[in-house]
């Protein structure tokens, strides 16, 4: 049950993301980012992160891809014209992302036992657990990332208002 | 049998979607796609992290989470505000046509 999840929602993260990369809108980008951000929610789920799941299908796949959503209509965005970048972007950029592919897979791939094996259900993490430390611990990095977000919200308005 | 899946392919995953972020990243011509490819990367560590936090039984990995979600969601804020001002004074989304510094 859990292989079939995983498989299924690991195909539909990677057939998303390479979506992405290749759609030529952005209209077309971004819900194929609501793809992977959603099938990712049903990953922590079966990684026992319930609380994350919520919060990544209500705060990602929704508050940050509406705001994508708003602002690929708001500028009317047509399709990406294909201008050649930088040649050492690709130079450097493509076989510096094989290497680093190539390493990751090796490190985590070649020595599989040295990890353990999720079983569904073998760490549930509830709401409640995390709200303990996050509120008798954490407090203050908690409470500093309210003015984070609140000076995020001011800087926004004020980059975005209409200069007379 | 297929109760349980390896640690290891959890994270081979979120390898695999980072680096399609990075070459999104580097392929991409449009401001706002490219944005969208650094969100990608960010879930991919997410991923990673939550894969470790289940590994070793950890509340940590998941706090984290949680913190770069809600960086991300000002980051995204900021940034997209940042999009909206670039395209009112250069009439363009095109990243090659942003060379106001260039020569």
């Amino acid at each position: 049950m859990h292989l079939v999840l995983f498989i299924l929602f690991a195909m539909l993260c990677v057939g998303g993301a390479l979506n992405l990369v290749l759609q030529r809108h952005p209209i077309n980008s971004a819900l194929s980012l609501i793809v992977v951000m959603t099938s990712l929610a049903v990953l922590y789920l079966l990684l026992g992160a319930e609380f994350l799941a919520a919060a990544q299908v209500i705060v990602y796949s929704g508050a940050i891809m509406v705001l994508f959503v708003f602002v690929i209509m708001l500028l009317n965005a047509g399709e990406e014209d294909r201008t050649g970048g930088s040649r050492a972007a690709y130079a450097a950029g493509i076989p510096g992302v094989a290497a680093l592919l190539g390493i990751l897979a090796y490190v985590f791939l070649s020595h599989p036992r040295q990890f353990g094996a999720a079983h569904l259900g073998g760490f549930l993490v509830t709401t409640s657990d995390l709200s303990t430390v996050l509120f008798r611990d954490l407090l203050l990095p908690f409470e500093l990332t309210s003015v984070l977000i609140l000076v995020a919200i001011l800087g926004a308005v004020v980059l975005a208002r209409k200069e007379y | 049998m297929g109760n349980s899946v390896p640690i290891a392919c959890y994270l081979g995953l979120a390898a695999v979607l980072f680096c399609i972020g990075i070459s999104a990243f580097l392929i991409k011509r449009n401001i706002i796609t490219i944005f969208m490819s650094i969100e990608l990367m960010l879930n991919a560590v997410n991923l990673t992290f939550v894969a470790f936090a289940h590994e070793w039984h950890q509340l940590s990995g998941q706090i984290f989470v949680f913190f770069v979600m809600v960086v991300a969601a000002a980051e995204a804020a900021v940034g997209l505000a940042i999009i909206i001002a670039i395209f009112r004074s250069r009439e363009t989304l095109n990243v090659d046509q942003i060379n106001l510094m260039k020569s």
